[in-house]
């Protein structure tokens, strides 16, 4: 066995080079800010939106036109109890802020915009539909007729 | 000026780079996602003042699929399935065999343009979703995508029957075709089709439940 020791060498391994270490993690890091867009809100609710096969996949261009409304039992319930309830942007709402919460978004988007912009309604498949009628109502009111039940694609129904 | 070059420049120690270039990563991971958005676009109804009347529609060309709070489907007065609706409604809105309680037609009419033309007869037929207050939004959402699936089934056979590409492979096209003729001509072609065929969906208020 000894003829593979080095003559002379102590009996400790070399450190390994971690000289190439950054630029891996850096190469890690332009991926994932390539990739990946910032989150827009911290969800207060719970939402898990039900599957749909014929869903269609908003573009990315697209994506600064949509106003979403989340719908969904909310995470804290000591707070804001146990029925569901909707989150617009930052704030748990109620049904008479929708429409002002849309024609203010509106108003924020850039005016060749506005006309494609679109209401996603995200709501959790467990709540019942009279709050999402509620919000159609209220989207009927302020005139945002333009809306998208928000999905996720499942490949096969049956 | 000659002193300070001649003796070389100390390195700098870039053994804390991985350091930042972790912790920017991290920053990078937590704040951002990566999901895709998918939805059902729909367009409402606009709202209009109760002292107009409106339009009559015939019976004959309504398809009425009321959803209950037990998630029960009533199609027309009957009990109905989800996985049988599809089928319902391919054969109801087209009424190729004429039946007199099924929809009416329109008078033959051309649909395209550019030299993209056919002549169809475009269904009057409607597809009346009702539903409780009370009904799952799981079960409104699965009902929903089964009408969407039925009303795209029929433009692809539609598609497919005048240009010999189906309404989903236009639609790829008029998005990502090679060039720009390819995607004006399927983008002619997607909107004849859903000039012929359009998404005759009702959402009507709810039923107050009692």
């Amino acid at each position: 066995m000894s003829k593979f020791r080095k003559k002379g060498g102590s009996g400790d391994a070399p450190g390994i080079n971690t000289a190439s270490l950054p630029d891996i993690v850096f190469m890690l890091l332009f991926f994932f800010m390539v990739a990946t867009r910032m989150r827009e809100v911290t969800l207060q609710v719970k939402v898990t939106k039900p599957g749909a096969t014929q869903s269609v996949k908003i573009a990315s261009e697209d994506r600064n036109k949509i106003i979403s409304v989340y719908v969904g039992q909310p995470t804290k319930a000591q707070l804001y109890g146990t029925a569901p309830r909707m989150q617009l942007n930052d704030v748990i709402a109620d049904v008479k802020d929708v429409g002002p919460f849309v024609l203010e978004e509106m108003n924020r988007l850039p005016e060749a915009d506005r006309k494609k912009a679109f209401v996603s309604i995200k709501a959790d498949e467990e709540v019942s539909t009279g709050i999402i009628t509620d919000i159609k109502e209220a989207l009927r009111d302020v005139d945002a007729l333009k809306i998208q039940y928000g999905t996720r694609k499942t490949a096969v129904l049956y | 000026m000659g002193r300070r070059s001649r003796k070389p420049l100390p390195e700098i120690n870039s053994g804390s780079m991985a350091d930042i270039a972790f912790l920017l990563l991290i920053f990078f991971l937590v704040t951002t996602t990566m999901d895709q958005e998918y939805g059902l676009p729909r367009e409402l109804p606009r709202k209009v003042e109760e002292k107009i009347p409106p339009p009559p529609v015939k019976e004959r060309n309504v398809l009425l699929v009321y959803v209950n709070r037990n998630n029960e489907l009533l199609v027309n007065n009957e009990y109905g399935d989800v996985k049988t609706l599809k089928e319902r409604v391919k054969n109801f809105i087209p009424n190729r065999t004429n039946r007199s309680d099924w929809p009416e037609k329109d008078a033959p009419e051309e649909y395209g343009e550019d030299g993209f033309t056919f002549v169809f007869q475009k269904s009057k037929g409607i597809v009346a979703l009702q539903n409780d207050r009370l009904t799952t939004y799981k079960t409104y959402i699965e009902v929903q995508d089964v009408l969407t699936q039925a009303f795209n089934e029929l433009r692809n056979e539609l598609a497919k029957a005048k240009y010999g590409k189906s309404y989903d492979e236009l639609s790829e096209l008029a998005a990502k075709g090679q060039t720009d003729d390819i995607q004006e001509e399927a983008n002619t072609q997607m909107h004849a089709i859903q000039k012929a065929i359009p998404m005759a969906i009702s959402e009507a208020e709810p039923i107050k439940s009692k």
